[in-house]
């Protein structure tokens, strides 16, 4: 990443720094994930967002026919304010919708 | 530090408390501390029916480990503030 070099990216945390007042997406221990727009966090990596919305994995292991093939069920939650300990977080990037996935760079570069 | 102070700002404020064992409890945040342990008082559980643990309190002491998220009022904290805050609080911890 030439861009994180130049811009004086030395740790972690300032990459997280530059995702303020950003949407970031947000991994979470028990199968969760957010979205939202990034307020506060520490060295800890709790976090303050607003406009959250979280999505927990539900994976159907119940029935017989399911075990075989489970499916993943989806459930969604709108949050306006949200502080996330910080114990619970496994990693936050950013959500930025401008910048193009990395499939479609690929194929810019050819 | 800056989380904590946040949370000294919100004091008598109704917030939600969702804990790592799914229980949701919502009450009006009474003190917290540095481990971000907190006080609710008058508290009602969401789900009642799921954990009925908690019919006969009223006051409660949560300790902050157990916590997952915290739902605050929108108004309660001003966003532009708190980017500022954790800018300053990011620039000390690197001087270290």
């Amino acid at each position: 990443m030439a861009e994180a070099s130049t811009s004086g990216v030395h740790e972690p945390f300032d990459l997280i720094k530059l995702s303020l007042s950003e949407r970031v997406f947000v991994k979470l221990r028990g199968d969760r994930e957010l979205t939202g727009v990034l307020h506060a966090y520490d060295g800890h990596m709790n976090l303050i967002m607003s406009d959250v919305e979280e999505t927990i994995m539900i994976v159907d292991n119940l029935e017989e026919q399911a075990a075989a093939a489970p499916t993943v069920r989806v459930a969604k939650r709108r949050m306006e304010m949200l502080f996330v300990r910080g114990d619970g977080v496994i990693l936050v990037r950013d959500n930025n919708l401008k910048i193009p996935k990395i499939e479609s760079r690929i194929k810019l570069d050819r | 530090m800056l989380i904590f102070s946040v949370f000294k700002t919100l004091t008598d404020q109704r917030v939600t408390v969702e804990l790592k064992n799914e229980l949701s409890i919502t009450g009006t945040l009474k003190s917290v501390d540095q481990f971000l342990n907190i006080r609710l008082d008058n508290i009602s559980v969401h789900d009642e029916a799921r954990h009925p643990h908690m019919m006969a309190v009223k006051n409660c002491f949560i300790r902050g480990s157990v916590v997952r998220y915290v739902q605050i009022p929108a108004g309660g904290v001003d966003t532009q503030l708190l980017e500022d805050a954790t800018r300053r609080e990011a620039a000390t911890q690197t001087k270290r």
